[in-house]
């Protein structure tokens, strides 16, 4: 091609010759490439008759390491590559098939506490290994790595095991004292003790405020660590060079139980081994016994606080290499629904430790494309960035007489436009989603290829609960009444999804509570009762969104129902991605579009997340009452009661409002009908050893 | 001559010094954090991961860090987004394909549009010279997310070889191509018209016209040289601009070229990613504008004596 267009500026030649020639380059350039690309048929008649599904995934995946990914269409390709204890049956939601392990023989207690999981010694790693207990003890440890290099986004996934939680977020107090059969003291009524630290009193959150100053609500937060008399400094606490040891009792207590026992150093340890009272030891706990608590830790700290797996007892064993044996924190009733989550599948301990160490922070080198080995039913075989994934048959895998797909092709379109013409080109099996405003045209031109099904996800507003006005429960309740869900839906989604009445969305046996519905009358009359009257003394409040198109029109839509219903406008404020997400984080907001994908078929999947501290909360919202309840259904066995207990749990939460619900999620599809055993899962976690290509 | 390069070289690399330095600073001052994700990072995790890219020192060392690891090992860093990737792995897999996509865009642009102006010129204010502006104008003006789109539909789907979108059969360059030349073809469409025009109005020509060259002579030996100075005075940054690719085409017809990582990598706050690019692109952008300079100094002889 260079050599042609040489000829670009050809000085001797005349106009209509020099026309001519570029004119002829132009052709031939053309002509070339039309005889270069013979291939006639369509890419799906090529992949059809390869037995190769070609399916479009969205984006390309931050990575391949079932440990470190978060997101959807990861797991779309993990699920292709591993396999964890069980496997999800191909149309039934809730319901299993043999994986690793041999669904029939698993044992577990009367309780539902303690599994037993005889493996199949037919499994094997695409090298050919086989897969034993020892490789999911290995996966489960390495999930759990305390260190703070290991940036785990799912670990608490395995908090179900028992003490899986305590080793994951180095309670060395728990872990010192709870699994010591000799320890004079049970660790129900040790753990009353501070060893946490209380992030309510941290003193640099007080900067540049005097105690006096402080409302009621905020002193008490001090007043069960001070003596009334005294009084903490903040100026003192925030000093640079803060020395504890000359401090007053005051600002030492507030050092000492802001921090808590698992995160003081070993000289602020022995500092308080001299001063015990300076903690808050609840009543339960001796002083004898605080003596004894303060020395494991100090002593722990000499021996260079050495990782604690095996003094930690996670409820995780292999029996043998063919039998493993699970251990859980509290009554699970529903655990192999939980391990069919990839943060559950086995990792090969051969592999991962032969490119590094357990957890090589960031890079999982074992994951590249001429490392990776896997126990699915398919093993990687291309991957090139922003361009395509593909994974060929395991020949190793033990069911691979049963596999029918020769191999897949995830195809990272992110432009989803650009993914349903390439679906009308016959380039696609399936594609990822439809965007909304191509569903009418889908419904006419793809009637019978259109899928539209159920899926575990809720739309909803986070509300900032820690500002006026929506410090007050009536006005966020106002604002929930006056969202008309149902135009939403069916004005602008088109894609068959629900309003919805809760945060959890209906599924199996649980109830939905069912408190929120689209009652402008009712809310009006709350935001009445809330003391805003006048509506020009409303505060300024901003409607926080993603900078897509969707989102825009989904606040708009929220921004005129709140003007109609309630008299309130609030203001659009679009952020790109990681700004939108920062900005909840910092709770740097007022209120949030925001969604959530159920993990596992759980209601606790979309409850878990509102307790008090928790990392996806950022509403500022806790309860007593809802967190006692989700302990309690931890602890209960009996399905129906539990489930009684959790819609209770939401029935608390809905009442207070942190959270807005809109809408419940469908997915959105395209999919050729010569794609069999694909059928609607609530999860949209489609098994693909099942999946199967029609042959005409 | 030499001197000419000699200085022209330590100018660009002056001017992508003071590039990445800028850029250095600006995306660590917008807002955002590169390590968000949709489920929370704890404070510790936050800390640990500034640690390991070295985030978490002031400023100044790690940009001293920065150009150290450049200038020392070669090593423009690990993305912050696309974990265990490193900068360099990203571009070597983008670049040649978008140099292949903005090599044959150029290509047909320059085919299309400098005839194209040589005859709008030529048929100053008649209907084809309104013929071939309308033509650029639209090109001008229709921008690629929506002529992609119309040839996807209107030429790809009916074409059996041919796909709407994709990066696998060979075929697949001609629609990304297409699009991505209707831009340049039209402003040097404009460019060559106008030079054109200019040069023959100039006293040198009336006098070779008046000595009785013919019309297609003036024009081949004496008009088309110089006036087609503006057009590759464009061409220089046009040929750095095209050849990293644009996201926009990209984007539409799923090519895995160097444009979506300039998008990309500021939406995701990829601090690394973003100034490799940066690196690249002013170094290719020195380099043309080097090429183009050097072009005109042939073509134009009162450049070249001064």
């Amino acid at each position: 091609m260079r050599k042609e267009g040489e000829k670009f500026i050809p000085i001797g030649l005349n106009l209509s010759e020099f026309i001519f020639v570029t004119k002829l380059n132009t052709l031939l350039a053309f002509a070339s490439l039309a005889l270069a690309s013979c291939e006639s048929r369509s890419d799906i008649e090529v992949a059809n008759e390869k037995n190769i599904l070609v399916i479009g995934n969205s984006n390309e995946p931050k990575g391949l390491d079932p440990h470190l990914v978060s997101g959807v269409l990861e797991s779309n390709i993990i699920r292709a590559l591993f396999e964890g204890l069980v496997v999800d049956h191909p149309s039934m939601d809730s319901t299993s098939v043999d994986g690793v392990a041999i669904r029939d023989q698993i044992q577990h207690s009367d309780d539902f506490t303690e599994w037993t999981f005889p493996l199949n010694p037919e499994a094997k790693w695409s090298d050919g290994h086989p897969v034993t207990a020892h490789d999911f003890v290995f996966s489960y440890q390495r999930l759990l790595s305390p260190d703070p290099n290991w940036p785990a986004k799912y670990a608490e996934m395995l908090y179900f095991l028992k003490n899986g939680e305590a080793y994951h977020r180095n309670k060395y107090g728990q872990l010192l004292c709870s699994t010591d059969p000799d320890f004079p003291l049970e660790w129900d009524r040790l753990k009353n003790a501070n060893f946490d630290g209380d992030d309510k009193i941290v003193p640099s959150k007080y900067l540049g405020k005097d105690y006096s100053s402080l409302n009621e609500r905020e002193r008490q937060r001090f007043l069960k660590y001070l003596n009334d008399s005294e009084t903490p400094d903040f100026e003192v606490l925030n000093q640079k060079n803060f020395d504890y040891q000359e401090a007053s009792i005051a600002n030492q207590k507030i050092f000492f139980n802001s921090i808590g026992l698992d995160h003081l150093d070993k000289e602020q340890l022995v500092f308080l081994r001299e001063n015990l009272k300076l903690l808050d030891w609840s009543e339960h706990v001796s002083p004898e016994i605080q003596q004894l608590v303060v020395d494991r830790l100090i002593s722990h700290h000499e021996l260079g606080k050495p990782n604690l797996w095996n003094q930690a007892k996670v409820g995780v064993e292999a029996i043998n290499d063919h039998t493993l044996k699970i251990t859980l924190r509290g009554p699970t009733p529903f655990l192999l629904e939980i391990t069919k989550h990839y943060t559950w599948y086995p990792v090969p301990k051969h592999v991962v430790l032969k490119h590094g160490e357990m957890n090589t922070a960031y890079s999982s080198p074992w994951t590249r494309l001429e490392n990776i080995v896997s126990n699915g039913a398919f093993k990687l075989k291309t991957w090139r960035t922003n361009h395509l994934l593909e994974v060929e048959r395991n020949p190793h895998y033990w069911d691979a007489k049963n596999v029918k797909l020769d191999g897949i092709r995830y195809m990272p379109i992110n432009n989803y436009y650009t993914e349903t013409r390439m679906f009308g080109d016959d380039q696609l099996h399936l594609t990822y989603t439809v965007p909304s405003e191509l569903i009418p045209m889908a419904k006419r031109k793809y009637s019978d290829q259109l899928r539209q099904e159920s899926y575990v996800g809720t739309r909803f507003l986070r509300v900032n609960t820690l500002n006026e006005p929506f410090n007050n429960p009536k006005v966020r309740r106002a604002f929930a009444l006056a969202i008309d869900q149902e135009a939403i839906c069916e004005k602008i989604l088109q894609g068959g999804q629900k309003p919805a009445s809760g945060i959890v969305p209906p599924f199996g046996d649980y109830v939905v509570p069912g408190l929120i519905h689209f009652d402008p009358e009712q809310a009006k009359a709350l935001l009445k009762e809330s003391g805003y009257e006048s509506t020009s003394s409303f505060p300024d409040i901003d409607l926080l969104t993603t900078n897509s198109d969707s989102g825009l029109r989904e606040a708009e839509a929220l921004q005129a129902m709140w003007q109609k219903h309630l008299g309130i406008k609030v203001r659009i404020q679009q952020r790109e991605w990681t700004t939108y997400l920062q900005k909840q984080y910092d709770s740097d907001y007022d209120i949030v579009v925001a969604g959530w994908i159920g993990d596992y078929l759980d209601p606790t999947t979309f409850l878990e997340m509102w307790v008090s501290g928790g990392g996806n909360n950022n509403t500022g919202w806790s309860s007593k009452v809802f967190e006692d309840l989700l302990r309690k259904a931890e602890h209960t066995a009996d399905i129906p009661t539990r489930m009684g207990i959790l819609s209770e749990a939401e029935k608390t939460m809905m009442k207070d409002t942190p959270v807005l619900p809109i809408y419940w999620y469908t997915t959105n599809y395209l999919m050729r009908p010569e794609v069999k055993n694909w059928h609607p899962l609530l999860l949209n976690n489609h098994p693909f050893k099942f999946v199967e290509l029609q042959k005409n | 001559m030499l001197r000419i390069i000699i200085s022209r070289i330590i100018q660009t690399l002056m001017v992508v010094f003071l590039l990445v330095t800028f850029t250095f600073f600006a995306v660590r001052a917008i807002p955002g954090n590169p390590f968000a994700s949709d489920k929370a990072t704890s404070p510790e995790e936050q800390a640990a991961l500034e640690a390991y890219y070295g985030l978490d020192k002031p400023l100044h060392r790690q940009y001293a860090k920065y150009w150290k690891n450049i200038l020392v090992d070669g090593d423009f860093g690990d993305s912050l987004a696309m974990k265990g990737r490193k900068v360099t792995t990203l571009l070597a897999e983008s670049f040649p394909v978008s140099l292949k996509l903005g090599l044959l865009s150029l290509f047909l642009g320059v085919s299309i549009g400098i005839p194209l102006g040589i005859i709008a010129a030529l048929f100053h204010n008649r209907w084809q010279d309104y013929l071939a502006m309308v033509i650029a104008m639209a090109g001008i003006c229709i921008v690629a997310f929506v002529l992609g789109p119309i040839f996807q539909l209107s030429i790809a789907k009916p074409l059996d070889w041919l796909n709407v979108a994709g990066w696998q059969r060979s075929s697949d360059i001609i629609l990304p191509s297409i699009t991505l030349c209707f831009g340049v073809a039209a402003y040097l469409a404009r460019l060559t018209r106008g030079g054109m025009l200019d040069v023959l109005s100039q006293d040198y020509i009336r006098s070779a016209r008046a000595k009785g060259v013919p019309k297609l002579q003036i024009i081949t030996r004496h008009a088309l040289r110089p006036a087609l100075v503006p057009a590759i005075t464009y061409l220089g940054p046009a040929f750095a601009a095209i050849i990293t690719g644009s996201f926009v085409v990209e984007n539409i017809f799923l090519v895995p070229g160097m444009g979506q990582h300039f998008v990309l990598g500021i939406t995701s706050k990829d601090y690394n990613l973003v100034l490799g690019l940066v690196l690249f692109y002013g170094i290719l952008m020195g380099i043309a504008n080097l090429m183009s300079d050097l072009a005109l100094i042939f073509m134009d002889p009162k450049l070249r004596n001064s």
